[in-house]
């Protein structure tokens, strides 16, 4: 169940996503969240999706990763969109119980819906394209112009690596305390809601036990190697920009104004 | 009757993607009740999945494990009860402890297999007895005590529920040579009170000469072999080349009889060699003193 989890996740290649740059794959992300939610009209949809499928050719990755990603955010699909579907008002095409369904309802939660799955794949595609030691180090290089005012950006990046690459060892451990509780008798799925939130005890403790000590033993192998913050620091492998990232940078530019132009009525699809 | 038995066991971990890898593989073994058996093998050999699926926390991708002549994956046997037969302690042990004190936590155990307070209290304080916890300790909170002390609770915790088997995933992992010691006694005795199936996995094979009253070699997620003592050290040369070490002095039998020194080679005590070596010496008529 554990290992289900893809968040964060890296998987190797050599494609050209692999190989661009990862600030401008981060900044390319950014302006197609920007194109999802600038878009106010199906059609002005099409554009970042035929983006997005572009991209995804260009990856090389297995077409079920998709699914793997939406797994868990399909809840939250769920809800939205029997709210937005119930509570918009417009003209009622249906009425239930006294609760109108609009066809303005149903145009918002399909877009809803539609931008959110866009939004996780979008940004999935850059975690799965990108180790995340990559990913932090270009997150540091982008933000070191605002060190000059005190914001502690190298500190930041340290974090979520730190915290990037404990997700996998943390989820093991998990499995591994949750195994020997049960070995001990321990019902962790069945119960009462009580009784089963009572049961995350014998779980919770030993793995925040187990967290303060890791952190513990890594801030002292730190020290021992002498880390001591951002000063000076020099990097093994500097970011690298070319051609390629200068390319895909200008059309995803390109599809950015498509959406703008659709969403003026400029170009009609 | 044996106590566990496994038929064909098989178990492959990420079936169906490219990290495709058979951990056990048809695995057939018969343990007998009141057996000390120890579990040898590489890192990867298959150990710690085998005995996981002993007390059903893992299901086989095929095959059948059958405890005290149940089949555990049958429809009708809770596998809750199947966890109370066969107690399994976990490597590093201690990581799993999280009362507020010593005697809560080895209390976890009988508690939920829903025993009574007396019997309960009978049952911590026995085995707290067993393995050397005091009474002052009991009411300590388990995060004040030392690596060892708190594996000794850890152990205790399973030993409490009082399992038809007893399943160790290296119980002197990252102890001293005293704390090995003590842990290893505490276990034999634990097997001589409670005249239980103990099960033992180890690198050393030196500790699983001395203890053991069989021995289970595991090699590359096969049994290698699974037999008492005498009979898996006499094929010391064949234990060697899966990259096994035989204890010491076994080797240097084998070294005395590649010398051309006609003397047995299932030696694998201390105890037992003075003894072979005092009987050769008798028998070929020359001193104890006499160096040939």
């Amino acid at each position: 169940m554990l290992k289900d989890i893809t968040i964060g996740q890296y998987f190797p290649g050599n494609s050209l996503l692999h190989t661009m740059d990862a600030r401008f794959k981060i900044i390319v992300t950014a302006i197609f969240i920007v194109m999802i939610f600038a878009a106010d009209s199906f059609s002005a949809l099409l554009p970042p999706l035929i983006f997005f499928i572009l991209a995804f050719a260009l990856s090389g990755l297995p077409v079920k990763l998709i699914a793997r990603s939406m797994k868990p955010i399909i809840p939250v699909l769920v809800f939205t969109s029997v709210l937005n579907v119930f509570f918009v008002d417009g003209k009622a095409l249906v009425s239930i119980f006294g609760i109108n369904i609009t066809d303005e309802g149903l145009i918002i939660s399909g877009m809803m819906v539609l931008r959110l799955i866009a939004l996780i794949c979008g940004s999935s595609l850059l975690t799965y394209t990108t180790s995340p030691i990559i990913l932090t180090d270009a997150i540091e290089k982008m933000l070191k112009p605002l060190s000059k005012i005190g914001f502690p950006a190298h500190e930041l990046a340290m974090m979520m690596t730190i915290a990037l690459r404990f997700i996998p060892t943390l989820i093991e451990e998990t499995d591994k305390i949750m195994s020997a509780q049960k070995a001990r008798g321990a019902e962790l799925d069945s119960g009462t809601l009580v009784q089963r939130a009572k049961a995350l005890v014998p779980i919770l403790i030993p793995l925040f036990v187990s967290s303060f000590r890791r952190a513990e033993e890594l801030a002292l192998a730190m020290e021992c190697r002498c880390y001591h913050g951002g000063e000076g620091r020099t990097k093994l492998r500097e970011p690298v920009s070319g051609g390629k990232d200068y390319a895909a940078l200008g059309v995803t530019l390109l599809f950015l104004c498509a959406v703008l132009l659709i969403n003026m009525g400029k170009v009609v699809i | 009757m044996a106590i566990i038995k496994t038929v064909d066991l098989t178990y492959t971990y990420s079936e169906g993607t490219p990290f495709e890898k058979t951990a056990v593989n048809k695995v057939n073994i018969e343990i007998e009740e009141g057996e000390l058996v120890g579990i040898i093998g590489h890192t990867g050999s298959g150990k710690s999945t085998l005995i996981q699926h002993l007390n059903g926390l893992i299901k086989p991708t095929s095959g059948k494990v059958i405890i005290d002549g149940e089949d555990i994956w049958d429809k009708n046997v809770k596998l809750r009860d199947i966890r109370f037969k066969v107690g399994l302690v976990f490597q590093y042990p201690e990581y799993q402890i999280f009362e507020e004190t010593v005697y809560k936590d080895i209390a976890f155990g009988p508690k939920n297999m829903a025993l009574d307070e007396k019997e309960i209290d009978k049952m911590v304080r026995e085995t707290a007895a067993l393995v050397g916890i005091t009474d002052d300790m009991l009411r300590k909170s388990p995060f004040e005590l030392s690596g060892g002390q708190k594996r000794r609770v850890a152990i205790a915790g399973v030993m409490a529920m009082r399992p038809k088997v007893l399943i160790l995933d290296e119980p002197t992992a990252g102890l001293d040579p005293k704390g090995r010691e003590v842990i290893l006694s505490q276990i034999k005795k634990y097997h001589e009170e409670t005249k239980s199936t103990v099960l033992l996995v180890s690198h050393s094979m030196e500790d699983v000469a001395r203890f053991a009253s069989k021995i289970l070699v595991m090699n590359k997620s096969e049994v290698f072999c699974y037999d008492t003592p005498p009979a898996v050290f006499a094929r010391a040369e064949e234990i060697a080349s899966i990259g096994l070490s035989v204890p010491q002095i076994t080797k240097v039998f084998g070294l005395l009889r590649s010398k051309g020194i006609d003397i047995r080679g299932d030696v694998y005590t201390v105890e037992f060699a003075m003894k072979t070596i005092n009987e050769y010496l008798a028998s070929h008529g020359k001193g104890g003193g006499d160096h040939a």
